[in-house]
């Protein structure tokens, strides 16, 4: 039975690459035109109303979720994965507290961007502001991503020196501080009520608002989406750089890295911070959408969620941790008829991607090798002696 | 801030802390062997445990143990107890190596693949006994148990009475009673470890896997072992946490599991003695820290101490070896 | 080289239809309101599945037991109800608002079930013009801010506060310890009674979510020598809690909001929670109006749990509406402004703010006897 899903699944890999080896014979031109209909689609999917397609849509079976609102938070994951992605996949840090700067992201927007948060009172009281007064989008965004950077470094100072299980379980303590903070703190950020009324695009929440209005998700997927395919851009750019070839040197074998003049822990640290940057950036897009968040929803569990995304996706690949993560934000919703044994189908998944494809769905090729490379030891040195 | 609180009553925080940290260094004896041995994060064995609570509690209530049984019945059940949880979480821990384990060894897959299985395998497991089993058996066990998710009591076995008091500090049979049994568990394992033949064997796998096969020890053997001995010892902590809280959930495993994982990582990973040391320390500065502050608070203690241990002590308070191989 | 640049091509069309398909069909929300004279579709949300469950289920077969009781009693005026399982996460509760508030055959709301969700979806409820009556959103603030289409058949946290003081007082209590776990709706709940207590609070302390051990909390007790109790949260932490305390010789009395009114309380302190006091906004079963109660237990076999009587309140206020022959939201919105009518759990009249009068709120006090939660007495108000 395993055997034949495995050969089932060589075959389907081997079209998949055969797919890929083919993209790229393809001249520039055909690809760019390839490109533009894919962006074209990605544009249209929360309109999707295509007869025989519709069923994909999750608001398609009773009780079923907002499509848009549901495209939102997958494209907001795939930010997460594309961030983890440059930790976990590029340089090879297992970090298992993703969710803290989630948070830090979510909660900038929330504590500056927020009437009703205790940090903007406190400043409209210390500077005789009126009491509508509050950081614009903006700004914020900024603030987001300047505090996750430097919570990034300041995480990343005392503990990317420790061996990689050691960053694991420091790093996963690193979310609870923060989520454990976020609710006890009641004085800076109103503990476990939360805040709301926090701003989008257009200003704080409101049925006035032309585009961002309160009842429409769509525009908040295409803003959300904009956001991903900038960052996909920037962070392939990255990639192929001198500082994505020095993760790669750094992954592979750090001492001799260290050795051709790569300094890890400088590069390291980088991958920690950019890393860190692109999760708070899709905590501030998932605060200033949701308008209202509380420290519940940045459990522990949303951290091993979003390492499961880039492992399950095939680590190391965009394109892959970026399907990773549309199918655990998709699937759970569309199939909301499981509704109680959701986590238990969730789980069983996960051990079976994992036994049959350790690579990931869509591996990254250089990884693929690796793990080939890795088994072909293993067959070296039996098992039984 | 209480500092008086915690001064005043040093002692008994102190004890508090030990007995609760008795528990803690049981479970994390399974994360350090599998560790030391495989160099691999059993993020299931959490898990493990909350498998030998729910066979202590299936045990108990097909006994029919009612609160505060006579001194002889509740030796009796305890023994059974103790009997039930290590052949429950052994068992649990030897089916989690051959099912998902083995095949990603033989494949040489990298840490993360098993972490990530890991991971799978504690919600399969979380959710069998939270949604699957109760559903199943609701009608056999305790009705509480029918209730999914719910938290499920156990009967009180032994009533806890204070025996002695020195100066202000009460020690209640209870704690005594999970501190001397932990530390007997601990020294069993330590013995079986340093001076048995199969010790031996789990020590040179541990230090040099290649070597060892060469010298004729079943490498697999020695994995299925240390697998059953981290579950015996969560099985015991499943026991004595039966006795001393009382109640079970499909998902105490989590947090005590991430506890146990930090006391393993505190002590050194990969030392037996570490994980002893760790889990005392850990449980004693959460009582200090919730005396301080409040309880609330307890968490971002136990990790800001964790992640300041490691800045000066990057390889645990006395470092990672299984049988003294690497200082 | 040539069967590529006609893939390509063909992509390139496909694409140009899909978009160009898009303009026509946005298969968003069905136009138009109830079709027919009576009768139209009303949404309910909550956590009906996860680990809050619990609570929530009892509201949501209230409320389906009254659709189906009027359903049948009114052949001609169909109503049905949809449900959303939010599981209790306001960012789940978020998009389940906008398809709700988008999709125009929607003509009413019940829920929220717990206050995050409930704070989260207001405005966006608003914004649509749609009533949203909450069976079991007890948090304070609330309906303070300035929200006019937010309803609550239920009393508020400091009106249940404010009881549990008085009864507090009237049992004579010169110690009160206050415990809460640190969530939205335990430290509210104490925090409201710790401004009515004043000077009788001796001390508190705050435990967290999925704790097993208490000893520090209990040392503290202890050392304040408590008479009294207060325990705000929910029954995983409160079992092990009243257990230990007891265990350690704890005498002080324990008393928890509704929260702890769960079967699973006492038994998941085996009876470590004999005696303990639980006050909830929630008639006991034989004296809610009617024959609910009898109709519950014959349509789930079981006796209604917490909130199973405010859940069929708000269903029972649309289905009135829909009897009277409202169709669209506004008019719905307006008929349950004005609501004024007996129900099964209260008399249920909103007051500006969306609160049920409070004068009207019914607040009990139970005590654990063995397995089972008892009716002791109904409380004074403040």
């Amino acid at each position: 039975m395993i055997d034949k899903i495995r050969s089932a699944d060589r075959r389907r890999v081997g079209m998949l690459t055969a797919v890929g080896d083919r993209w790229r014979a393809l001249p520039r031109w055909q690809q760019g035109i390839g490109l533009v209909a894919f962006l074209a689609i990605l544009y249209y999917l929360p309109l999707l109303g295509i007869p025989g397609l519709t069923w994909l849509r999750t608001d398609s079976i009773e009780g079923g979720n907002n499509w848009a609102g549901v495209l939102f938070v997958c494209a907001i994951y795939v930010l997460v994965a594309i961030g983890l992605n440059v930790v976990v996949g590029l340089a090879g840090l297992l970090d298992l507290g993703y969710i803290g700067f989630f948070a830090i992201g979510a909660y900038s927007v929330a504590l500056f961007g927020s009437v009703n948060s205790p940090v903007v009172k406190w400043i409209q009281q210390e500077f005789d502001l009126p009491p509508t007064w509050a950081v614009t989008w903006a700004i914020c965004l900024f603030i987001a991503i300047v505090l996750t950077m430097i919570s990034g470094v300041l995480l990343g100072w005392p503990t990317l020196r420790l061996r990689g299980d050691y960053l694991a379980i420091v790093t996963l303590g690193f979310g609870e501080i923060i989520r454990i903070v976020a609710r006890n703190a009641t004085g800076l950020t109103n503990g476990p009520v939360g805040i709301s009324a926090i701003p989008g695009p257009e200003g704080a929440p409101s049925a006035d608002n032309k585009v961002f209005g309160l009842i429409d998700a769509k525009p908040w997927y295409w803003l959300a989406i904009t956001f991903v395919l900038i960052m996909v851009f920037l962070v392939r750019r990255l990639e192929h750089s001198r500082v994505g070839r020095a993760w790669l040197a750094v992954r592979e074998d750090e001492d001799a890295a260290a050795v051709m003049g790569v300094y890890p822990f400088k590069f390291k640290l980088w991958a920690f911070a950019i890393g860190a940057a692109l999760g708070g950036l899709s905590g501030f897009l998932f605060g200033s959408r949701n308008a209202f968040i509380d420290p519940t929803q940045f459990n522990a569990n949303l951290s091993i969620l979003f390492v499961a995304m880039v492992v399950v996706g095939g680590s190391g690949n965009m394109i892959g941790v970026s399907l990773g993560a549309v199918l655990l934000a998709y699937l759970p919703e569309r199939f909301r008829d499981f509704a109680d044994y959701r986590w238990l189908v969730f789980g069983l998944a996960m051990v079976l991607v994992m036994i049959l494809r350790p690579q990931g769905l869509i591996p990254s090729r250089r990884r693929a090798r690796e793990l080939k490379d890795r088994a072909a030891e293993a067959e070296e040195v039996p098992a039984h002696v | 801030m209480h500092f008086d609180e915690l001064i005043g009553h040093l002692g008994q925080h102190t004890v508090d802390g030990l007995s609760k940290g008795a528990i803690y260094a049981l479970i994390a004896l399974g994360y350090t062997l599998v560790y030391g041995v495989l160099r691999l994060i059993n993020f299931a064995h959490s898990e493990v445990f909350m498998v030998g609570t729910f066979a202590v509690l299936i045990l108990w209530n097909q006994l029919g143990v009612e609160n505060n049984p006579p001194i002889g019945q509740a030796i009796l059940f305890l023994v059974l107890g103790l009997l039930v949880a290590a052949v429950a979480s052994g068992g649990t821990a030897l089916a989690l190596e051959r099912i998902a384990y083995r095949p990603l060894r033989r494949k040489n897959a990298p840490p993360l693949i098993f972490l990530i299985t890991a991971i799978g395998l504690s919600l399969v497991f979380v959710e069998l006994f939270g949604q699957v089993l109760p559903k199943l058996l609701g009608g056999v066990l305790p009705a509480a148990f029918g209730r999914p998710r719910q938290i499920v009591g156990m009967p009180t076995i032994i009533e806890q009475k204070t025996l002695f008091t020195i100066g202000n500090t009460a020690i209640t049979n209870i704690q005594l009673i999970v501190l001397i049994a932990a530390v007997a568990m601990m020294a069993l394992l330590d013995w079986f470890i340093n001076r048995t033949r199969y010790g031996r064997g789990v020590r040179a796998v541990a230090q040099n896997p290649e070597t060892a096969a060469l010298m004729g020890v079943n490498q697999e053997r020695v994995i299925m072992l240390i697998f059953v001995l981290g579950g015996i010892m969560a099985g015991a902590a499943a026991l004595l946490w039966s006795m001393r809280f009382g109640f079970t959930q499909n998902s105490i495993g989590f947090v005590l599991g991430l506890k146990a994982f930090t006391a393993a990582v505190l002590g050194g990973i990969g030392n037996l003695r570490g994980a002893l040391l760790g889990g005392l320390f850990l449980g004693i500065v959460e009582v200090y820290g919730a005396t301080l502050f409040a309880s609330n608070w307890e968490d971002v203690i136990a990790f800001v101490v964790l992640i300041v241990v490691l800045m000066f002590r990057p390889t645990g308070l006395l470092g990672e070896s299984l049988g003294r191989a690497r200082a | 080289m040539r069967r590529s640049y006609v893939r390509a091509l063909g992509t390139a069309a496909l694409a140009a239809t899909l978009v160009v398909a898009a303009g026509c069909q946005d298969s968003g929300g069905e136009e138009g309101t109830a079709s027919g004279d009576c009768g139209g579709k009303i949404a309910i949300f909550g956590a009906f599945t996860g680990d809050n469950a619990g609570l929530v289920i009892p509201s949501l077969n209230g409320a389906k037991l009254a659709v189906k009781q009027f359903n049948e009693a009114n052949p001609d005026c169909k109503v049905t109800m949809q449900e959303f399982d939010t599981q209790g996460d306001p960012a789940v509760a978020t998009p389940f608002a906008n398809q709700i508030a988008g999709d125009n055959s929607f003509l009413g709301v019940i829920g929220g079930h717990f206050s995050g969700e409930s704070d989260a979806t207001m405005p966006i409820y608003q914004a649509a013009g749609l009533a949203m009556v909450a069976p079991s959103a007890t948090r304070t603030d609330l309906t303070q801010k300035g929200n006019t289409s937010f309803f609550r058949v239920v009393g508020n946290d400091g009106t249940q506060a404010g009881a549990v003081a008085t009864y507090l007082k009237a049992q004579n209590a010169q110690k009160v310890f206050m415990i809460d776990d640190a969530s939205a709706y335990g430290a509210g709940i104490t925090e409201e009674l710790g401004k009515q207590l004043g000077p009788l609070v001796v001390n508190k302390d705050k435990i967290q979510e999925r704790q097993a051990q208490f000893d520090a909390t209990i040392s503290k007790i202890k050392a304040a020598q408590a008479d009294y109790v207060f325990y705000g949260g929910y029954t995983r932490e409160a079992a092990p809690l009243v257990k230990q305390m007891r265990a350690a010789g704890v005498q002080a009395k324990f008393v928890g909001p509704d929260g702890l009114y769960d079967p699973a309380f006492p038994e998941g302190a085996s009876g470590g929670a004999e005696g303990a006091i639980i006050t909830c906004p929630c008639l006991p079963a034989d004296k809610a109006g009617g024959t609910f109660a009898a109709d519950y237990q014959k349509e789930y076999n079981i006796p209604p749990g917490s909130y199973g009587a405010e859940g069929f309140d708000a269903a029972k206020i649309y289905l009135d509406a829909f009897k009277d022959g409202k169709k669209t939201r506004a008019d719905i919105l307006a008929y349950v402004k004005s609501y004024d009518k007996q129900g099964v759990s209260k008399y249920i009249k909103f007051d500006a703010k969306g609160d049920v009068d409070p004068t009207k709120v019914v607040i009990w006090a139970y005590q654990i006897k063995g397995t089972a939660i008892e009716p002791l007495q109904e409380l004074k108000l403040s």
